[in-house]
């Protein structure tokens, strides 16, 4: 039956990358994008891996689309034409296929559990989970203890991508010389005139962020942790920037602020490392955190989870305000 | 009382599939935007409400239909809300109900 729907879910996404392809309207496009990530994150969810579902679902078909669909705002919605040699692409892209299918004869079968991935350390973190962090999700036991040191490279990989994308759009919003400038006094102020989304909104926005916050300290027990908490919590403020225009928005969390977030909870990812290393342990070993070993790696977990929510929340609305503060150009 | 339960809810989700069925077939059938939103929106409402409630009862009474009874409550506050900005953003752009959006986008290439 998962087979059935492994195939079913894998076919759906093959016709809409097909359509990604061949669409020359980017809107069109980006919406596909959204609903391949969508469609992945049901495949990963088929999979029994909820944690990455969830991301998926919130980074690749919410976030992203938004982000996307900020950049089409700036530029334009039709590809250009495009007079390059197509042959050349179509073989090196033909020849990678037949590598990559080749390649796949050599893989175990689908499920086997003697494959390598199931024999190497996944029985090993199943084993301790339980006797030295004592949570009952273990994929949050091994992102943040076990295999900290990735966790921290992602936050930081989170991090210089939005120091990226600041850079690109410089870090201050270009200087607004007054109201008149602007086309219209439509993009600052979002959905102000328009009644239904901004009662609607305003009603959910709250609960958004409580699920938000219920996602990123119930990451310990179900799916969930810092990454999804995150793109929720930016999500919302994202909504509210849509429904009242992206001024008020920067006035209840302005940009100095969110440069912090970025840089704070990378900080405390860091320091929570520092701290366990002065404290006599390894860096970022938190059994040394508390006097009992399993209360030292919760609190680290705790703190560690919270510093990925706070970096990602800052970068995704810092990365927003970059697109949505900026005139067309 | 489970036979009576599984019966009920597999009809529940058989209707709320058909719904669906018919939002789908709606959404690629119908002449213009507008009438296409009216089929789509078949899908949120009456299919959504149907197969959450077919899950409900397989669910019983427990966690999972509290969980499932949010979603709804969610779903039924926002898909309308989607759907009617959609059509309000689709009049404030200019299209007439009768006018097809993709023939009019060929005309205008």
């Amino acid at each position: 039956m998962i087979v059935l729907f492994g195939v079913f879910l894998l076919s759906l996404m093959v016709i809409t990358a097909l359509a990604i392809v061949r669409t020359h309207h980017l809107f069109v496009a980006v919406i596909l994008t959204g609903i391949f990530s969508l469609l992945m994150a049901a495949n990963f969810f088929v999979l029994d891996a909820a944690d990455v579902a969830l991301t998926e679902a919130a980074i690749g078909a919410g976030i992203s689309t938004v982000l996307f669909l900020g950049a089409l705002a700036l530029t334009g919605e039709h590809e250009r034409a495009n007079a390059s040699n197509r042959l050349l692409a179509l073989s090196v892209v033909a020849v990678t296929t037949l590598i990559v299918i080749y390649a796949t004869f050599d893989k175990p079968r689908f499920g086997d559990p003697l494959a390598p991935v199931h024999q190497h350390v996944s029985p090993w973190y199943l084993e301790q989970t339980p006797e030295v962090i004592d949570i009952p999700n273990v994929v949050t036991a091994v992102l943040g203890s076990f295999r900290g040191y990735d966790t921290l490279g992602e936050v930081f990989v989170v991090f210089t991508a939005g120091i990226g994308v600041l850079f690109l759009f410089g870090a201050r919003p270009p200087p607004r010389s007054g109201a008149a400038s602007r086309n219209s006094a439509a993009p600052g102020q979002g959905l102000r005139h328009y009644l239904i989304p901004r009662v609607v909104g305003r009603l959910l926005i709250p609960f958004i962020l409580l699920f938000g916050l219920y996602v990123q300290f119930h990451g310990d027990y179900g799916p969930g942790g810092g990454f999804q908490a995150g793109a929720i919590i930016a999500a919302a403020v994202i909504l509210y920037a849509l429904l009242e225009g992206e001024e008020q928005a920067l006035r209840v969390l302005p940009h100095k602020l969110l440069i912090g977030l970025m840089a704070g909870g990378a900080l405390l990812y860091g320091g929570v490392g520092v701290a366990a290393l002065l404290l006599g342990g390894n860096f970022l070993d938190y059994s040394v955190l508390a006097a009992d070993p399993i209360a030292g790696q919760h609190l680290g977990i705790l703190l560690i989870e919270a510093g990925v929510g706070i970096t990602v929340t800052g970068v995704l609305l810092s990365v927003f305000h970059a697109f949505a503060g900026r005139r067309r150009v | 009382m489970a036979l009576l339960l599984d019966i009920a809810s597999w009809a529940l989700l058989s209707i709320g599939g058909a719904f669906v069925f018919i939002g789908g077939v709606g959404a690629l059938r119908m002449p213009d935007l507008y009438t296409r939103i009216h089929a789509a929106s078949l899908t949120d409402t009456m299919g959504a409400v149907l197969v959450i409630f077919g899950i409900m009862l397989q669910a019983g009474l427990s966690l999972a239909a509290v969980k499932l009874a949010a979603i709804l409550l969610f779903l039924l506050l926002t898909s309308p809300t989607a759907s009617n900005a959609l059509a309000s953003a689709a009049l404030l752009a200019g299209l007439r109900p009768g006018d097809d959006a993709t023939s009019q986008e060929e005309q205008s290439k």
